[in-house]
């Protein structure tokens, strides 16, 4: 099983643990990873370029599915936004036409798309190609202790159409199936699969922030120890904005609730150490959750 | 088929006046919408049940409601596509973001007020033609999209930013615009967009994609509100922090291939922006204390030249 990883910015960026905590369970899950092929893709434009201009965005991701092309692999992605974007691009790039003449601007670099390309993201992997016994085969440490509130966020699950819901109906609960498999439990939430504010964090930071705390706030009041995604800008956000966030909307009380990425969760039950996928690495803190696992951040 | 309906029901007028939960079981056949199973309900078990229905059609808008938590309208949601894969009961609650007043049924004043708000009228310029004011059929066919909008409510309900904020204009609203700045007919683009610039405007979607999800009837509204913001930003309304961050993202990725966080961060804001940068200093120092800043040094990745050629091209044709 060979991927091209397509990383996105935020891996690189903002998450490093993401990207280190991705090696390292791809390791053990035989997920074998190209790590070259991507390194001249382009960011996807996040749904933002596409504000400016949707062919600019359409034309970027065709070059990115070109590349995957030509070396012959699939791509994963470790981003819900990255997948969600690509996924609507490839939707639109389906179309002959249109594709062609997206191709004439890829023709000078030699790349030619030719639509074949599906990028899946690695929890659908996991869920549709690894498969959930596989996974739990390799569980070592199981979490039964761990209550964890999943948190897809928007664009792993809308629009349906592109993200393929209709031939994939396991798409709907992939979260929940991976949370069961290792071994947790999962705090079912009204909010996993609302906005968590990260797009207008800067544009209306109030809004955004009221949004964080009601996730976080509503998982945990339901019990839950943590909260895991599969996108690095849930993360940033609910992570990184919920001491803001429970000032504004939480005098009271901090809301303390650690948001980890969907590899860290796996590489925990796999027995992964904390430090090699950065647990430390986080603003809200994970280690009265990791004290609870005998482990430290 | 025996189906059975959790429905949501609250009355104003019993004390204290609390949401309950109530559940009926009725014989159903697979051509059935859950529509036909709430007259039933109605008609034969329980006349208390408060909905609102007329066309039964997906025409008049009438009946949108969440359905399993999404919302959607009970004359076009089959029961064979509204069975949980759980095998619980269809749960059927009153549109979202809208006042309850009784059962499934909303108080739509503010919906209303918000269409009003954005002049969902034409508004041309300069004298009256002698005949008819003449549109490329180009242009109408284009707005027809828009203009299947039956006002049901359901992205309104859905809408995650009005869950958190009663001043958002909202995707209905919005989308109505949209069909305004659109028609080659009106006169008020820039006065229109001026105003959608505004708090609780284009900017402020969070581009969640519940809209475009919930929508019977394919209306798109993030897109015609992503459009908006193209709009704007053409007619010279780059001065907000939403353009300048989409300005700024495209800058990076056409600059290096990728997003430089740190700079978007910045430029959004607008680097004069005292306030907003102080602000940014604890946040700076909390991700910087946890590993967590990007990488000072922001390079571009190998043949961006490339990524450059296609922002010309692209660019260039539009």
């Amino acid at each position: 099983m060979r991927f091209a990883l397509y990383p996105g910015c935020v891996s690189r960026g903002a998450c490093p643990e993401l990207y280190a905590s991705t090696l390292e369970i791809c390791r053990k899950l035989g997920i074998e990873l190209d790590l070259i092929t991507m390194q001249g893709a382009s960011c996807t434009g996040a749904g933002v370029l596409q504000e400016k201009n949707l062919r600019l965005g359409d034309t970027l991701n065709a070059r990115t599915f070109a590349m995957a092309e030509r070396v012959g692999l699939p791509i994963l992605t470790i981003c819900s936004t990255c997948q969600g974007v690509m996924s609507q691009a490839n939707q639109r790039l389906q179309d002959d036409e249109y594709r062609e003449s997206i191709n004439e601007d890829l023709a000078e670099e030699g790349l030619r798309y030719n639509g074949t390309s599906d990028p899946k993201h690695l929890l659908w992997v996991i869920v549709e190609e690894v498969g959930i016994d596989k996974l739990k085969s390799l569980v070592v440490r199981e979490l039964p202790d761990l209550r964890i509130a999943p948190f897809y966020g928007c664009y792993i699950v809308r629009p349906t159409s592109a993200l393929k819901f209709d031939e994939h109906p396991e798409r709907e609960d992939a979260l929940e199936q991976v949370i069961e498999a290792v071994g947790a439990q999962v705090v079912d939430f009204p909010g996993k699969t609302l906005c968590c504010g990260f797009p207008i964090l800067t544009i209306n930071e109030t809004n955004s922030l009221k949004m964080v705390a009601n996730h976080t706030m509503d998982a945990k009041g339901m019990g839950a120890d943590a909260m895991v995604t599969p996108c690095p800008l849930c993360h940033l956000n609910l992570d990184g904005y919920q001491p803001q966030a429970a000032k504004a909307n939480s005098p009271m009380a901090p809301i303390d609730i650690p948001i980890l990425h969907l590899p860290q969760l796996i590489g925990l039950a796999m027995g992964i150490d904390p430090k090699m996928m950065r647990l430390n690495r986080h603003i809200v803190s994970t280690k009265r959750m990791l004290s609870e696992l005998a482990l430290s951040p | 088929m025996q189906v059975t309906f959790r429905v949501r029901r609250f009355d104003p007028d019993t004390h204290p006046a609390i949401p309950r939960y109530q559940e009926y079981t009725l014989e159903m056949t697979e051509s059935n919408t859950v529509l036909d199973g709430l007259i039933r309900i109605r008609e034969e078990m329980d006349g208390t049940l408060g909905l609102r229905c007329s066309c039964r059609s997906a025409i008049c808008g009438s009946c949108a409601m969440r359905i399993n938590g999404q919302a959607g309208l009970a004359c076009n949601t089959l029961i064979i596509h509204a069975l949980r894969r759980d095998g619980g009961p269809i749960i059927v609650e009153p549109a979202g973001n809208l006042e309850v007043q009784k059962d499934l049924i909303v108080d739509f004043a503010p919906f209303w007020s918000k269409v009003r708000a954005v002049q969902p009228w034409l508004q041309p310029e300069g004298p009256e033609p002698e005949t008819e004011y003449i549109a490329p059929a180009e242009d109408m066919q284009h707005l027809t999209g828009v203009m299947a909008c039956i006002m049901c409510g359901a992205c309104v309900s859905d809408c995650t930013v009005l869950n958190v904020d009663d001043n958002f204009l909202g995707p209905a609203a919005l989308a109505k615009s949209y069909r305004f700045v659109r028609d080659p007919r009106d006169d008020a683009d820039n006065s229109r967009l001026g105003a959608l610039n505004e708090y609780g405007g284009v900017w402020d979607c969070t581009r969640c994609m519940q809209c475009v999800e919930v929508c019977p009837k394919g209306v798109d509204p993030m897109g015609r509100i992503m459009a908006l913001r193209d709009r704007a930003m053409e007619e010279g309304y780059t001065n907000t922090t939403g353009a300048r961050h989409a300005n700024a993202f495209a800058d990076s990725v056409e600059h290096s291939g990728w997003l430089d966080e740190t700079k978007l961060v910045v430029k959004s804001h607008g680097v004069t922006n005292v306030k907003e940068m102080l602000k940014l200093i604890p946040v700076g120092i909390r991700a910087q204390l946890a590993g967590k800043r990007p990488p000072l040094v922001h390079k571009s990745i190998p043949g961006v030249e490339n990524v450059q050629r296609i922002f010309d091209k692209v660019e260039n044709k539009q």
